[in-house]
């Protein structure tokens, strides 16, 4: 036979019949996708080359999307339960039984006790539907995730500097010379992250990466800190040391931009004593270095002193920053002090001081754009320090997280580097100051709804939630005294405190979207024990569960009622300014989902189903007066509502001619406008607005007529928060708002008005010699949370979570591959795989975030990887502390703003009989309500 | 036709940036969603919900972790994927005349109409570059999406393979290797492109940017850091709020 | 490698069936008539037999036929070409034996020669990869025909040369052995070459590039049970060579224990064969820190 010729190939065959542009949903990154149709199935799915947060790249979650719109665990129609709570028995019903299941649940509830229903929702993205719903339901017990997720991060970076890291700002990419990252694994926000690691590589940039674990971000670091988990706050406020000792900070930014010349009182016998100086406006006071008088901080052409002392009636102020100098400037702030705690030696610290020094003070860039500030004082060129920064749960999933948070945005305000060129800069409707957001609001009314907002920025003790006997008014315990500042509630006690009745009992428990019973819950074990439990009349201690997901989630087992949402390719959303919104720090932007496949189940997009079920129970603002539904579903209400006049869910084409940029009235054709723009809209910031937004006449304007303010809100950065004193003051025992004795201390220690380093709860806690080691979870680039294992693609990639062991702990206990170890803390034991790591912090021991499953869920095989030698940490981690004499339930959480404190765990681990080779502890398996997926997929067949 | 073409016009291929890559796996499922309905038959997954789900991936990301003695160790991400070697012994190997190395761009492809599933070629391969669909019964590989970058119906900046276009970081380079302009040959040349188990002879197309060296590995005196330490604003004891003084009024 | 039944049935069972040819081409034993005929029954069914056995290997059998079209370039092609061939004359001259009663020797040379260079061929598809350094050795082809040869002469009965072919075929196998157990040292791939990280430092895989299973795994990573390897290698060899050759030299002949002798050669055979593939390194293993 002759040798066969190169054969002839198409190398332009069809693609798609049809490209329709949405955004991903397979994490919270929020990226444009381009979906490729082919015979009305989706075919391949890129990113959106015109999108502002991806510009066309995607990751493995997104390009698997396809998997997970056809995942098999996709719940197929409202299902009732039939058999006992935790078994997964269910019974398919009609929408209509559904509803009326809910309502007769619900309606009574809002009747007589509004705060009977607890309505929580997880990783969704539309709390601004969401909460609006619950406080026209009436009840007090709503928030969304952020109590477990991040809520240190934005609470500190919000009474700061008004925004945080993530969609509340990103470092200036193309600017930044020189870039440090705290505590992120894959987080948000996981692709404009790695695009702009990519950019500062190509420029040249250094990264260094402060994590203990060496994986993703860090691995390409060019440098790696790999500190002890808990102590970043100490690290940074050696860093904070040196620059001060040095005298290497940004004077002139201090003085113009933040309240480090406000005059403090500092007369320890005053009941004043701590809180700012006040004129009869009650604005702060600065003294003018030219006259040594005070003045309002907000005089223009006053040079104001940040150094001295001014005596009214025989008490002392000084200024902000001279208190702060004189707390930093201690011996237990250098880097001699800290550095075997952190586990860095202080050659280094002081060198990466003297890098961030030398960057921001020797390489300063500018550009030439003339720009006028809130005083109306000119400036013909805007200056930056390009060192930047950015953090997330590494160091904030911590009981100190709050306050180490404030010390990296500390640090950040002394380099003069946020909202300057090549430094930390906002993404509108950020930077916004806490006195621009609502405070929290918890007066329940039968039959109305709630008298605000629920969530909220505390200003001082009179706006925490409690009841007129000093109790917690939510059922979350937010807003007290034990975390005074929980500005996203704390979804991760709601379970445990509604089965202790602590401090009440609620009728209905009503989720979305999060994984309660399995590995969003710290003590996943106890729980599920929790969720099944029954009083001694044979009912469950919580009586009724309404449970929203599109899949087959462990949690779906735990619920009386499944109501199944859609997957993200078959529903509207609005990606909403009044929400998270997707904008980049030169734009305003919006985006949308819809439906690019109509779903071929019984399902509904749950939003839609919150509005029928609003309607249903003649929710205000739901139904019109005839009492018919105001909004036939969600895409109605997104392009119909308004929350205030002229501003709705979307600003984009806005108005009947659809050419309204941020205000203007509701457009009938406005998802047809953002669909035939690629699903989003984007709206460029004036050059002369871009940077030094807080202070910047032009941005303010420009904010104003976009409708994210009704009135320009120039403010200051807040070295020293004064709401953080106020509760201090009380703990010292000022004012009428006191707090509960046992509480007293804990107050007084932690809610310091400027930075501070406590140790983590845990460590004050347990025996250390027992507990030697931390351990922590990190998230794995190529799947989010629960929801991958369900797809086939990503299943593969991390179907297992060995526990990673630092090589110093391998050898000390003789370790060697393929070794299981149990690994104890004070609240448990779990058995586990253990891999040897080198590149790791050598008390740490670390693992993949939520790859351990419960058998029968998520339409897997009963024996699958993910419930063999899958395992979750979750289940060492209490939700409390260990009771006390007090006999109170002590939250194992951040003591101001109530944040989950997953990360201050500590264990020990011993080697184990690998026995069966199945990790420990194992859960009964749950019956599938959707059965088990296909055997062999080869997706793309029939293209 | 088993025998390689003496000369290709173009050397296409991929420079990817060990620096930069940080193991996302990205491009691993892009490249899966690309190639499973695209070029050839699709890439199945065996037992995909089960307790051994097993499927074809052209590329995959290793993870790596490098210590030299006595100083921190690190990790590398490291995707592997066919290589598109000028000597590529895959086809060589190939009786049925499947695999081919084409002569206008030296991508390596198999014509699956032809293979019979011998995995031979697999063998052949010293990098892992080629996986057996168990479906199918053929065998695949990364085309460097041949049914992209020249596809007249995809927009032009879009014309290259699935796991460049997608990749966050921007780790992954296409380009002509054969060109000495190209970016690819420029960022090989500049970097030190590293070229894989050179002794088997295969002369890989692909080269390999090695991770730039680390201010916490390598002894600090070889890396340029162009500060000392900081020396205090005044020696003074006490003398910070004077020399505060001082600096204010300068401002 | 993975030993799979289906390459270890072709490999053991086509070597000895070529193998028996080459001495029936040869004239040994100047068999004729019925007893030729079952003589060629048995080294075709071999031949064969072992042929069929590959084809179970492959993924899309309907395309085997193509396998013949590369011989320029591809030793498998040259094997399967080289097969049908020497069956095709050794066929000829079987007919003349089994029913013509003629030794037509030159077209028995011609096939004999034919068959040894088949088996030649299959021990380059080994012989020839690079990256499984124990193969990639001269030794192979000479290991593969001496196997093929002494199972022939067993089977030919062909007592002194099998005796001498066993007795050399062991010391072979045992040097194979001993020199394929440092090839893959002397091929100096390490992790280090493999990734290019070598200058670096150690390099070690942190974590695979999935947590499951892949072909290449299965296929080419195969290190379950090597760990009994030199049990078997003891077994092997005792077998293969040793328990024939004493069977041979110290018992007169009997077919009862000419049968033991085949049987125990085969076995022999069959466990070498397995070690063949199952002790052969990929290089590939490297990339997953495994060998």
């Amino acid at each position: 036979m002759p040798p066969i010729a190169q054969p002839a190939l198409d190398t332009s065959p069809h693609v798609s019949d049809e490209i329709r542009k949405t955004t991903c949903y397979m994490c919270a990154c929020r990226c444009g996708i381009n979906v490729h149709m082919q015979d009305g199935k989706i075919k391949y799915i890129e990113g959106n080359k015109d999108h502002p947060v991806n510009k066309g790249v995607l990751c493995a979650k997104g390009s698997a999307g396809i998997m997970q719109h056809y995942s098999p665990a996709r719940l197929k129609a409202p299902m009732k339960r039939v058999g006992e709570r935790g078994s997964g028995e269910f019974e398919e019903i009609s929408w209509e039984e559904a509803f009326e299941i809910a309502t007769g649940w619900l309606a009574p509830i809002r009747e007589n006790t509004p705060e009977k229903l607890a309505f929580f929702t997880g990783r969704d993205q539309s709390q601004s539907l969401t909460s609006w719903w619950a406080q026209a339901y009436g009840t007090p017990n709503y928030a969304a995730h952020g109590g477990f997720c991040s809520v240190n991060m934005a609470a500190a970076g919000i009474y700061t500097m008004g925004g945080a890291f993530w969609e509340f700002g990103a470092p200036d990419w193309e600017r930044a010379k020189l870039f440090m990252i705290f505590g992120v694994a894959e987080d948000h926000d996981s692709n404009p992250i790695k695009m702009g690691l990519g950019r500062l590589k190509e420029r040249g940039a250094k990264i260094i990466g402060v994590n203990p674990v060496r994986s993703g971000y860090n691995a390409i670091a060019d440098e790696w800190v790999g500190i002890t988990p808990g102590t970043d706050g100490l690290f940074i406020l050696a860093l904070i040391h040196e620059l001060l000792k040095a005298g290497k900070v940004d004077l002139e930014y201090l003085q113009r931009y933040t309240n480090a010349p406000y005059l403090v009182n500092s007369d320890p016998k005053s009941p004043e004593f701590g809180l700012f100086l006040r004129n009869k406006d009650d604005k702060p006071l600065v003294l003018d270095r030219k006259t040594g008088k005070p003045v309002a901080f907000d005089k223009p052409n006053v040079k104001a002193d940040m150094v001295g002392t001014y005596k009214l009636k025989g008490v002392t102020h000084r200024p902000v920053f001279q208190i702060l100098a004189a707390k930093y400037l201690t011996e237990e702030h250098t880097p001699e002090a800290v550095a075997e705690q952190c586990g860095i030696s202080a050659e280094r610290i002081k060198r990466i001081a003297a890098e961030l020094a030398h960057v921001a003070f020797e390489e300063e860039i500018t550009i030439d754009q003339p720009w006028t500030d809130w005083k109306g004082e000119k400036h013909d060129k805007m200056t930056g320090r390009p060192v930047a920064f950015h953090a997330m749960r590494g160091i904030s999933a911590h009981s100190n997280g709050f306050q180490t948070c404030r010390a990296l945005h500390l640090l950040q305000i002394l380099l003069g580097s946020v909202e300057v060129p090549g430094g930390f800069r906002f993404k509108p409707s950020y930077p916004k100051p806490v006195e621009a957001h609502p405070k929290p609001h918890c007066k329940v009314t039968p039959g109305a709804p709630l008298d605000g907002p629920h969530l909220g920025y505390v200003r001082g003790p009179e706006d925490l939630c409690l009841t007129p006997d000093g109790g917690a008014a939510r059922i979350d315990k937010a807003f007290t005294w034990e975390n005074p500042m929980s500005a996203h509630g704390l979804m991760h006690m709601v379970i445990s405190n509604a089965h202790a009745g602590d401090p009440y009992k609620i009728d209905t428990l009503f989720m979305y979207m999060a994984n309660m019973s399995w590995n969003s819950s710290m003590n996943s074990t106890k729980v599920m024990d929790m969720l099944t439990d029954k009083d001694k009349n044979g009912n469950y201690v919580i009586p009724r569960i309404i449970y929203s997901d599109a899949y087959s989630s462990e949690m779906v087992a735990f619920a009386d009622l499944i109501l199944p949402d859609t997957t993200y390719l078959e529903r509207h959303d609005c990606i909403s300014l009044l929400d998270r919104p997707i904008c980049e720090a030169d734009a305003i932007a919006d985006s949308i989902r819809w439906p690019v496949v109509e779903p071929d189940r019984d399902v509904r997009c749950f939003q839609s189903v919150l509005i029928e079920l609003g309607a249903r129970l003649g929710l205000p603002g739901m139904v019109n007066e005839d009492g018919s539904a105001t909004y036939k579903d969600y895409a109605d209400y997104i392009q119909n509502h308004e929350r205030r006049p002229g501003v709705g869910p979307l600003a984009g084409f806005r108005g009947k001619d659809g050419k309204g940029k941020g205000r203007g009235e509701p457009n009938p054709n406005q998802i047809d406008a953002y669909i035939e723009n690629g699903g989003f809209w984007i709206d460029h910031i004036p050059k002369e607005a871009a940077f030094f937004k807080p202070w910047n006449k032009a941005y303010q304007d420009w904010a104003v007529e976009r409708g994210l303010f009704d009135s320009p809100q120039p403010y200051l950065f807040q070295l020293y928060v004064e709401p953080l004193r106020k509760f201090q003051l009380a703990a010292e025992g000022h004012g009428d708002i006191q707090p509960p004795d046992h509480l007293r201390q804990q107050v007084k220690d932690t809610m310091d008005p400027l930075p501070i380093w406590y140790k983590p709860f845990e460590e004050g806690i347990v025996d250390l010699e027992e507990f030697p080691l931390h351990a922590l979870t990190q998230r794995p680039a190529a799947m989010y949370h629960s929801w991958g294992s369900q797809n086939a693609w990503l299943r593969q990639i991390h179907g297992t979570n060995p526990l990673y062991v630092s090589g110093e702990i391998f050898a000390e206990h003789g370790f060697e591959d393929g070794d299981w170890a149990w690994l104890t803390s004070r609240h448990g034991k779990i058995k586990v795989p253990v891999v040897k790591m080198d590149a790791l912090n050598a008390k740490t021991v670390w693992t993949w975030n939520a790859i351990g499953k419960r058998s029968g869920a998520w339409a897997l095989d009963e024996k699958a990887p993910e419930t063999q030698k899958g395992f979750l940490l979750n289940h060492l981690i209490s939700e409390l502390l260990p009771p006390r004499e007090d006999g109170m339930r002590w939250s194992n959480s951040d003591p101001i703003t109530g944040q989950a404190a997953w990360f201050d765990l500590r264990v020990k681990i011993e080697k184990a009989d690998p026995g069966d080779q199945i990790s420990q502890p194992h859960t009964k398996a749950q019956k599938s309500p959707v059965g088990r997926g296909p055997k062999n997929v080869a997706y793309g067949e029939e293209f | 036709m088993t025998t390689l073409p003496a000369h290709t016009e173009k050397k296409l291929g991929l420079a990817i940036d060990l620096d930069t890559c940080v193991g996302c796996h990205a491009c691993v499922i892009s490249c899966k969603e690309w190639n499973t309905s695209n070029y050839g038959a699709p890439l199945s997954d065996i037992d995909a919900y089960g307790a051994e789900p097993m499927g074809t991936f052209l590329n995959r990301v290793h993870t790596f972790e490098v210590k030299a003695d006595g100083s921190n160790a690190q990790t590398v991400h490291f995707p592997k994927s066919c290589l598109h070697c000028e000597d590529a012994p895959c086809v060589t190997v190939c009786p049925t005349g499947a695999s081919y190395k084409r002569s206008e761009d030296g991508i390596v492809l198999v014509n699956e109409v032809d293979c019979m599933g011998c995995g031979l070629c697999a063998w052949a391969c010293p990098y892992g570059a080629r996986e057996l669909d168990k479906v199918e019964g053929v065998m695949k590989k990364c085309t460097l999406c041949v049914d992209r970058i020249y596809n007249k119906n995809i927009p032009e900046e879009d014309r290259v393979p699935s796991c460049v276009r997608t990749c966050p970081a921007g780790a992954r380079h296409f380009g002509d290797f054969a060109d000495p302009q190209s970016s690819v040959s420029k960022l090989a040349a500049e970097r030190g492109g590293l070229v894989l188990m050179e002794a088997q002879g295969t002369k890989p197309v692909n080269r390999y940017l090695p991770p730039r060296p680390k201010a916490d590995v390598t002894n600090t005196a070889q890396i340029d850091i162009p500060n000392p330490y900081l020396k205090p604003a005044s020696s003074k004891p006490d003398g910070f709020l004077g020399w505060l003084d001082n600096a204010l009024e300068k401002i | 490698m993975h030993p799979a039944p289906s390459v270890i049935i072709f490999t053991s069972l086509s070597g000895l069936g070529f193998g028996l040819m080459a001495w029936l081409g040869f004239g040994f034993p100047p068999v004729s008539g019925m007893i030729a005929f079952w003589f060629f029954l048995i080294a075709y069914v071999l031949a064969v037999g072992g042929l069929l056995a590959s084809v179970f290997h492959l993924g899309n059998p309907k395309n085997s036929i193509k396998a013949f079209s590369q011989w320029r370039s591809s030793w498998l092609s040259r094997e399967g070409i080289m097969a049908v061939v020497s069956l095709l004359v050794m066929a000829i001259y079987a007919i003349g034996l089994i029913f013509l009663e003629q030794r037509w020797q030159v077209v028995g040379w011609v096939g004999a020669a034919f068959s040894l260079i088949t088996i030649y061929t299959t021990s380059m598809i080994y012989g020839q990869m690079k990256t499984v350094p124990r193969w990639n050795m001269s030794l192979t082809p000479p290991l593969f025909l001496l196997y093929a040869l002494a199972g022939g002469a067993l089977l030919a009965g062909q007592i002194f040369p099998a005796i001498l072919l066993l007795v050399a075929l062991t010391v072979l196998q045992y040097i194979s052995w001993q020199i394929g157990d440092a090839r893959f040292e002397q091929a100096h791939h390490t992790i280090e070459t493999a990734t290019g990280l070598g200058n670096l430092g150690k390099v070690r895989l942190l974590e695979s590039p999935h947590s499951s299973p892949n072909y290449l795994l299965k296929e080419m990573v195969h290190i379950v049970g090597r760990k009994h390897a030199q049990k078997l290698r003891i077994i092997s060899i005792v077998l293969l060579g040793i328990v024939p050759a004493v069977i041979l030299v110290l018992v007169p002949f009997n077919h009862m224990l000419a049968g033991i002798a085949v049987l125990s050669h085969l076995v022999g055979l069959f466990v070498s064969r397995w070690l063949f593939f199952a002790e052969a390194e990929h290089v590939v293993g490297l990339y997953y820190d495994k060998r």
